[in-house]
């Protein structure tokens, strides 16, 4: 079973770090990334550029609305995304837990419905 | 004379259906709609045929080789609605043959639980699905004794199944190395489904006191099946010696007595005889935790024969080491009450002060409550009586606006004029 890991931050809080941090924390994606494309759990995963790069297009009455950042200003953006393959929510929230990011930001859980 | 097979029938499934829920969910693959349904419909057959045809001897084997028959009916149905769109749906569906070897049946209960308890589902859901699934509660019941509509009850519980379905909850018992943080999971459900009954007499009575009835159940299931962690046993111990006040509680017309004022004649020796024995071989086992420390601070009320006996110097010790466990504004609170009782009204008034700019604490009733008792005590008639008024105005629960209000009467007429 297929389970999107939803990755988010604060955004400003995560700039204010020094650069050796951000080093850091590259480092442990790096890790945690290798690690779970040798378990078999890895399918797809990208970190995102920042919401001010965000663009929401919506169409409504066949007309395209386009917008500039994203559709509500939260305390936390989405900032990255994993695709991992899990036998269970079991497995894929302990898989979650270990994504770097979850010690500052929060990781969303969801099961992909199969087509 | 046999008892009616109606009454019978009635007897199994308060006694079974658990049980046989569980082995169903885990046969149909973790399919708890499914599962109930065919439970369901079992249940529906005997009532129709067991008064004609005879009950059987193993009532529990019947019951389930029916509803696995009912399941198995209910899949090719769908599967034919579905038009077998591809060949794998034309095949016999696949449920596991029938095992009912006892030892596996308690298995899946321990399974059950630890399902209806996973973190993933909000703590109300956990408590509704134990409910429902461990222990047979109807939906209606489960609503009246948590105060909320059926349908508001209904939904919780679709949501949850469909969450497990949908998301895969997985039907298991946790592996060893996750079971102590699950497991204090699954004793806080327990706890929880006990302090909703125990909670003086809002919602419906009777059914408040099953919730006792039911938490007490749950625990001492898994105290058999768990028998490790000396936790579960403190936690047994603890809904013992709190339960066994229960005749003593309340007054012929449902009004709360508080501990010092209760016949403690009428308190449930036997009952606090095994809480007590459960309590001293966990301590000595070198159980950790809020619960051995909440069961010692029961266990030193159910040792007093007289109020006076209370030894309220180690209580207040108790309740201090309990705030460094979980710490929390109304353990402070009954802190604050207990060096009252051993150092005098003025010294708890003392410890009650801070807490009353707290966040969280401000608007319960319990805190003004609480201060008003000890004004009380102090003879401090007229701050009693403004203290018990703000209770009043905070108070949710009619047994206790009642006591709150008798309290009231009594400063205003001790108050001089």
């Amino acid at each position: 079973m297929q389970y999107l890991l939803l990755i988010y931050n604060n955004e400003s809080e995560s700039n204010a770090r020094s650069a050796d941090d951000k080093q850091a924390m590259y480092g442990e994606y790096g890790a945690f990334t290798k690690s779970i494309i040798e378990s078999g759990n890895f399918k797809a995963g990208d970190a995102l550029q920042p919401v001010a790069t965000a663009t929401t297009v919506r169409v409504r009455d066949g007309k395209q609305l386009v917008t500039d950042g994203p559709f509500a200003e939260t305390r936390e953006q989405l900032g990255g995304y994993y695709l991992i393959e899990a036998k269970d929510l079991d497995e894929a929230r302990g898989i979650a837990a270990r994504i770097p990011g979850a010690k500052t930001g929060s990781i969303e859980v969801r099961p992909v419905i199969k087509m | 004379m046999e008892a009616p097979s109606s009454i019978r029938i009635a007897a199994i499934y308060r006694e079974e259906s658990g049980r046989i829920l569980a082995r169903l969910i885990r046969l149909l693959g973790g399919n708890f709609d499914l599962a109930e349904e065919a439970l369901h419909e079992a249940f529906t057959a005997a009532i129709a045929q067991w008064p004609t045809e005879g009950a059987p001897d193993n009532a529990r084997a019947w019951i389930l080789r029916a509803a696995r028959n009912k399941a198995i009916d209910r899949l090719r149905r769908k599967t034919r609605l579905e038009e077998l769109t591809q060949a794998e749906l034309a095949e016999e569906p696949i449920v596991p043959p029938m095992d009912d070897d006892e030892p596996g049946l308690e298995d899946d209960r321990l399974r059950l639980i630890f399902t209806c308890c996973n973190p993933a589902l909000g703590a109300d859901a956990q408590v509704a699905l134990t409910l429902r699934t461990l222990c047979g509660l109807t939906t209606e019941e489960i609503a009246r004794a948590f105060l909320v509509p059926v349908p508001t009850m209904a939904q919780r519980l679709v949501r949850a199944k469909q969450k497990i379905a949908l998301a895969r909850i997985p039907y298991r018992v946790p592996p060893a190395s996750e079971l102590p943080e699950r497991l204090s999971a699954v004793m806080a459900v327990v706890y929880l489904v006990f302090t909703e009954g125990y909670a003086a007499t809002a919602g419906d009575a009777l059914i408040r006191r099953d919730l006792c009835g039911e938490a007490i159940r749950i625990a001492r299931l898994l105290r058999d099946l768990l028998p490790d962690p000396p936790e579960l046993d403190c936690l047994l111990a603890l809904l013992l010696l709190h339960d066994a006040r229960r005749e003593a509680r309340l007054d012929p017309n449902g009004d709360l007595i508080v501990l010092e004022d209760q016949d403690r004649a009428r308190w449930d020796r036997p009952q606090i005889a095994e809480g007590l024995t459960l309590l001293e071989h966990a301590l000595r086992r070198g159980a950790s935790g809020p619960y051995p420390i909440q069961a010692a601070i029961a266990a030193l009320h159910a040792r007093a024969d007289r109020p006076e006996q209370t030894d309220w110097p180690q209580i207040a010790a108790l309740y201090a080491a309990l705030h460094r466990v979980a710490p929390s504004p109304i353990i402070e609170l009954n802190h604050a009450v207990a060096v009252s009782m051993s150092e005098g009204p003025e010294a708890g008034l003392a410890l009650l002060e801070p807490l009353e700019k707290r966040e969280g604490i401000r608007g319960y009733h319990l805190l003004p409550a609480a201060r008003a008792d000890l004004l009380r005590r102090a003879a401090r008639f007229p701050e009693a009586a403004e203290a018990y008024t703000t209770a009043l105005t905070l108070v949710g629960n009619e047994a206790e606006r009642r006591y709150l209000a008798r309290r009231l009467a009594e400063a205003l007429r001790a108050t001089p004029r």
